[in-house]
């Protein structure tokens, strides 16, 4: 099937397979290989994009049901320099390993569009989606925080 | 985890998607497809052609029709908590959707995907169960309406024909209802071990009327007739509703699966459904 989509400013057009998941499109057809493949089960949220401005697990949308879409992967957000949220994951050490940050990073952008000034709390059910077996989660939670203070002033 | 071939069809109207599910008896509708997916991903599912149905937009609006909602399948359960129409006429739908597995999930899980997949684990058929709201399904003959009850009819079987969709559910308008929607689980963005919906009426210190809709505590959704009828005409009080809530199992049959005995969810329910009661009643 033919499709036509967006990727970080970016159009693509591409025959694709009705059972291809957008993660493996992304990844391998629009290079994005910022955007990891976790659990493959829909549980860990490393896939986490934008798709239309909304956070969406790429693992759990076929290509095809992406024709038309506009799509911001990790690889998109830094605009000359690094967003906000990247920053503040930088500064605040939210990251051992390193694999969940994508898919943490998309999904704290989400959630500071709906919800600008956050508590802990609500960052911390923001993200409930999204697994990290390093840190804990506290250096994330604290990055989000600090970058929603930033977006604020 | 690759699932199996299929071929893949986006109709642009509900005739043509009706259409394309009756010319092929393995033909599967797909729309967030956030239950789907896993299935297919795991080859647990092996539909010949998915008929995708994100092309029929009049299946996405919120509609006030007077004493009633109508709510169209395509609405995502993000658009569930956020819709002002939902909350100030059924706002135990907001409270549920919000509890629905993660952001991500919600932001493409849609109402009527859930409604369909008759998951008694899921929350919004416990919801709907609760409201005794309308199912509005459409097939090659027409259309006809069937009340929970009658729609879900098995662990993930509904009565859906292989050629019908649903298209939307109508909430009835509970003014002055009051509502809460609680879940048990253990893990965040875990499916609830139990959980409970309720609605109550309060008149002049009483509890007039109750709605008790059970997550997870039978093969389909169930209505706690009994501790319905115990809190109808109760005092407002805690101690009331508790006590009300204690007969929450009765008639049930629970599963029993790895994350809990048939007899601790019947605990739960009862534990559940006097916190659920209580706080619909406004008292905590």
């Amino acid at each position: 099937m033919r499709i036509s989509v967006t990727v970080d400013g970016v159009r693509y057009d591409d025959d694709v397979e009705p059972r291809l998941l957008l993660v493996h499109y992304l990844r391998e057809h629009a290079g994005r290989t910022g955007t990891p493949i976790g659990c493959d089960t829909s549980n860990c949220g490393a896939c986490t994009i934008a798709l239309n401005g909304r956070s969406v697990k790429s693992c759990s949308v076929l290509a095809v049901q992406a024709d038309g879409a506009d799509i911001t992967t990790i690889q998109g957000l830094a605009n000359g320099e690094l967003h906000p949220m990247q920053r503040a994951f930088h500064e605040e050490h939210a990251l051992q390993c390193g694999y969940c940050t994508p898919g943490m990073i998309m999904a704290a952008t989400d959630l500071l569009k709906d919800n600008p000034d956050p508590t802990e709390e609500q960052v911390r059910e923001g993200l409930e989606g999204n697994l990290c077996r390093c840190t804990g989660y506290q250096n994330i939670v604290k990055a989000v925080l600090k970058a929603a203070q930033g977006v604020k002033a | 985890m690759i699932p199996a071939q299929f071929d893949y069809v986006k109709p642009s109207s509900l005739e043509e998607a009706v259409r394309a599910l009756a010319s092929d008896e393995d033909a599967k509708v797909i729309a967030g497809g956030q239950s789907l997916l896993p299935l297919l991903r795991l080859r647990f599912a092996y539909p010949s052609v998915l008929v995708d149905l994100a092309g029929l937009d009049a299946l996405r609006s919120v509609t006030d029709n007077g004493s009633s909602i109508e709510i169209g399948a395509l609405v995502t359960h993000y658009e569930l908590t956020r819709d002002p129409l939902i909350a100030a006429h059924a706002g135990l739908l907001t409270e549920a959707a919000g509890t629905i597995a993660d952001p991500a999930v919600r932001h493409r899980g849609t109402i009527g995907g859930a409604l369909s997949h008759g998951d008694a684990a899921g929350d919004l058929p416990a919801v709907v169960t609760a409201l005794d709201a309308d199912l509005v399904i459409t097939g090659p003959s027409g259309s006809r309406v069937l009340k929970p009850g009658d729609f879900f009819s098995d662990y993930l079987t509904t009565a859906l024909a292989p050629d019908e969709i649903l298209t939307a559910i109508r909430v009835p308008k509970l003014s002055g209802w009051g509502y809460a929607y609680e879940k048990f689980n253990v893990t965040a963005q875990a499916w609830a071990i139990v959980g409970v919906a309720a609605a109550v009426r309060r008149e002049n210190g009483q509890v007039a009327e109750a709605r008790v809709g059970l997550t997870n505590m039978g093969s389909v959704p169930v209505r706690a007739s009994a501790a319905e009828a115990a809190a109808a005409g109760a005092d407002a009080s805690p101690a009331a509703l508790a006590a009300a809530g204690a007969r929450a199992d009765e008639g049930t049959n629970p599963p029993e699966d790895l994350r809990a005995a048939a007899d601790y969810r019947r605990h739960l329910a009862r534990v559940l459904t006097g916190r659920a009661l209580t706080a619909a009643a406004g008292l905590s």
